[in-house]
């Protein structure tokens, strides 16, 4: 019966987005997406519990047996991730009733919702499924779904955002299709657990190298890695502020999943380091950290402040992949879950002043932080989280990430971290002075306190990145468990 | 819009029979080449074949918009309900051969339905579609 | 050298519709080309898939008396899949350069930077 939990997680928002798309206007639709993104978060929090207690899950869709079927193979990895991107939705739905009221014309609101659970079914199908093409079937789901989630913002640049972040992200899909493909003509196999046993006998030919090529460079794309990053600033900029909390907190955080099964289960143990991708994650992630953080620093408005910011924490994931050892993979894993939190907090709180104010350029909130402190504190904190600050999530990844860097004697990376952390300084610092220290604006003068419905969900990932700032067995147990799958054996 | 009587006498003799062909193709996706996926399309060129000729505000009284979003959204769920019922069989997700008395007709049951599901969402988004853009800047 | 040219056929065409396409949706400036040049990106994609699922000889995979050989159906039923991505992503697409016309009265990337610097 537990198998069937992985299945579910996919089903039922699967089966509910077309349902709430008909629903009547009102606040229907939100209600029956809130209830099954909450479902969906106790699913995979049920999920890697059986995980960690029973051991990989295998779910034949169809009765069909692997290889020939498609198949959920279920294993720490993706029981944690799932259990993110669950979360994050169940998280940010509540926090969506008032923010996309205000943000979102009436009449799109239930294809509004609809489109959140279908961009929900495809984060979490790519979480469940051990089939590459299913992979990319996922992938387009829920990019398809952000595009149009991202066009619903309220300035006209939301409208080319989606078109740019739709032309990039179609140009990485179809790579990975490429790469698929050609791995596909070697192998004759999707499955990933059959590539994993088929691919060592085949890795020096071209085709394989090329297929391989291929596909890392489609999910860098996907990821927002640093020289493919350019999608991101605007999506994240014009989106509605409930979607870019939601994309923000899962969308990249999926791909870094995707890109470490790659890495690690379908292709064997080693196989990277013996490529230059292996280098070229090292360097990509290097750069990223530093030009993101300092183009942070020159923005003048808070959402794109915070989304080249993402662009710097994508940077530290890649980084900790690109050391391929278990120490770093638990570097990424755990500030994959954190940088959810901190982000996910962030760009909460930024959505609370959107919903006040109406914008987020740097002049219009100066000195906002006094009419509104409770968004203000979750700023502060999530903001120190950003820069790692000892007792919160922020320090617990960049600690695991320093550490594997000094494991491999890589001075240059642990230089390159704690600048970073220096650079996150400073662009925090920038938010901070804007909101709290700046005169107020005349036209903040009449701003209250948000509602208390946009700062619970805030404040309950503001307390997560302190909870799990202390108490990590939760986070880096589970990430070490997922790190030693992915390095080690397979079981 | 100009009424032309050649193009509306021959559309009405084609429609029927993109129709009919559009079933066949549907219902005959088990035996043959076909399909949900091409059944649909081809049944959606008959009515925008009917709205190019006749009009959009004819066209849209046959089938009105939000028919269509029930339709399309009526399919997906047929989708997905049929893997339900084999779940709720006792068998995995789109497991067809519970469906029936035995595995064969269990298989050709669940692929048919599942088809037909298909069938009605691509038909009915392509319409959507359809009437999305041409209708765009009339109102 | 002449076996190695014709005997792969398919793939040269494939990478010359890759190459046709990508460089469409890089050097255009018009929304509308851009989607295009996708599309041919796509279309050499599913040209490659449908190539390898060839078997020669290979009769269409329906089973039936007197075939012995038929051909791989599982690339056909993936491209069907990707078909289908790729007509829901050109119609967004084109969606979106509805939008975007509406409200910038241009679908030039170069005049919709200049209008307000966000391409």
């Amino acid at each position: 019966m537990l198998s069937h939990i992985s299945l579910l997680l996919v089903v039922v928002p699967l089966i509910s987005a077309p349902v709430v798309a008909i629903l009547p206007r009102g606040r229907l639709p939100w209600a029956v997406a809130f209830i099954v993104a909450a479902s969906c978060a106790v699913l995979a929090g049920v999920q890697l519990w059986a995980v960690l207690h029973e051991g990989t899950i295998s779910y034949e869709l169809g009765g069909w047996a692997p290889p020939w079927g498609i198949e959920y193979r279920i294993d720490a990895v993706n029981a944690f991730v799932a259990l993110i991107v669950a979360t994050i939705a169940a998280i940010t739905l509540p926090y969506a009733l008032l923010s996309a009221e205000r943000e979102i014309p009436e009449d799109k609101i239930p294809l509004f919702y609809s489109a959140m659970l279908l961009c929900l079914t495809g984060l979490l199908g790519i979480t469940q499924t051990g089939d590459i093409f299913n992979v990319f079937v996922f992938l387009e789901i829920s990019s398809l779904a952000s595009y149009a989630l991202i066009s619903l913002g309220r300035q006209r640049q939301a409208f080319t955002a989606a078109y740019q972040y739709l032309i990039m992200g179609t140009i990485g899909a179809t790579f990975y299709l490429i790469g698929v493909g050609l791995i596909y003509s070697q192998t004759g196999t999707l499955n990933m657990q059959d590539l994993a046993t088929i691919l060592p006998d085949v890795l020096h030919l071209n085709t394989v190298e090329t297929g391989f090529a291929f596909i890392i460079v489609g999910i860098a794309l996907k990821l927002a890695m640093f020289p493919l990053h350019l999608w991101l600033p605007n999506a994240y900029t014009y989106a509605p502020s409930v979607v870019t909390v939601f994309l923000a907190a899962t969308a990249t955080k999926v791909a870094v999943y995707v890109l470490l099964r790659i890495l690690f289960t379908v292709f064997p143990q080693g196989f990277a380091v013996t490529t230059p991708a292996d280098e070229l994650f090292i360097v990509a992630g290097i750069a990223g950290i530093i030009t993101a953080s300092v183009s942070a620093i020159y923005q003048e408005n808070i959402k794109r402040l915070l989304a080249y910011s993402s662009v710097a924490q994508v940077g530290y994931m890649v980084l900790g992949i690109g050391f391929a050892s278990a120490t770093g993979l638990t570097a990424a894993l755990v500030h994959l879950f954190n940088h959810a939190l901190m982000k996910g907090a962030l760009f909460m709180a930024v959505g609370a002043i959107v919903y006040r104010v109406g914008a987020c350029r740097m002049e219009q909130i100066h000195g906002l932080g006094r009419a509104m402190p409770w968004t203000f504190g979750a700023i502060v904190i999530g903001g120190l989280s950003l820069i790692g600050v000892p007792g919160t999530a922020g320090f617990i990844s960049k600690w695991y990430l320093v550490v594997a860097a000094l494991e491999q004697q890589a001075w240059i990376s642990v230089a390159v971290i704690l600048s970073g952390s220096l650079l996150a300084v400073v662009y925090v610092g920038k938010m901070i002075e804007a909101l709290y220290f700046k005169p107020v604006a005349d036209a903040g003068k009449a701003v209250s306190e948000a509602p208390i419905l946009l700062l619970l969900p805030t404040w309950a990932l503001v307390l997560a990145n302190v909870y799990f700032g202390l108490d990590t067995d939760l986070t880096v147990g589970v990430a070490e468990k997922a790190a030693a799958i992915l390095v080690g054996v397979q079981p | 819009m100009r009424p032309n009587l050649i193009l509306q006498v021959v559309a009405k003799f084609v429609i029927p029979l993109m129709i009919l062909f559009a079933l066949y193709v549907q219902f005959h996706g088990d035996f043959g080449p076909g399909g949900g996926f091409q059944a649909g399309v081809i049944f959606s060129a008959a009515f925008i074949l009917y709205s190019l000729v006749f009009g959009l505000d004819t066209a849209e009284k046959i089938i009105p918009a939000h028919w269509l979003r029930i339709l399309a959204a009526l399919g997906v769920v047929i989708y997905a309900g049929v893997g339900v019922a084999s779940l709720l069989l006792g068998g995995n997700y789109l497991d067809y051969t519970l469906l029936g008395s035995n595995p064969i007709a269990g298989q050709h049951l669940g692929i048919l339905l599942v088809e037909l599901g298909v069938g009605i969402t691509v038909a009915a988004a392509m319409l959507i579609m359809f009437f999305a853009f041409a209708g765009r800047g009339r109102e | 050298m002449m076996d190695f040219i014709i005997g792969h056929y398919n793939y040269w065409i494939v990478i010359v519709l890759m190459m046709v396409g990508l460089y469409t949706v890089i050097s255009r400036g018009n929304l509308i080309k851009k989607i295009i040049g996708l599309n041919i990106f796509q279309v050499s994609v599913f040209f490659l898939y449908i190539s390898l699922g060839t078997v020669e000889g290979g009769a269409a995979p329906i089973i039936a008396e007197g075939v012995k050989v038929y051909s791989n159906p599982l690339p056909h039923v993936l491209i069907l899949t990707a078909i289908v991505v790729g007509v829901a992503t050109t119609a967004l697409a084109l969606a979106l350069v509805v939008r975007i016309k509406e409200s910038y009265s241009t679908i030039e990337e170069d005049e919709i930077h200049n209008l307000d610097h966000s391409l």
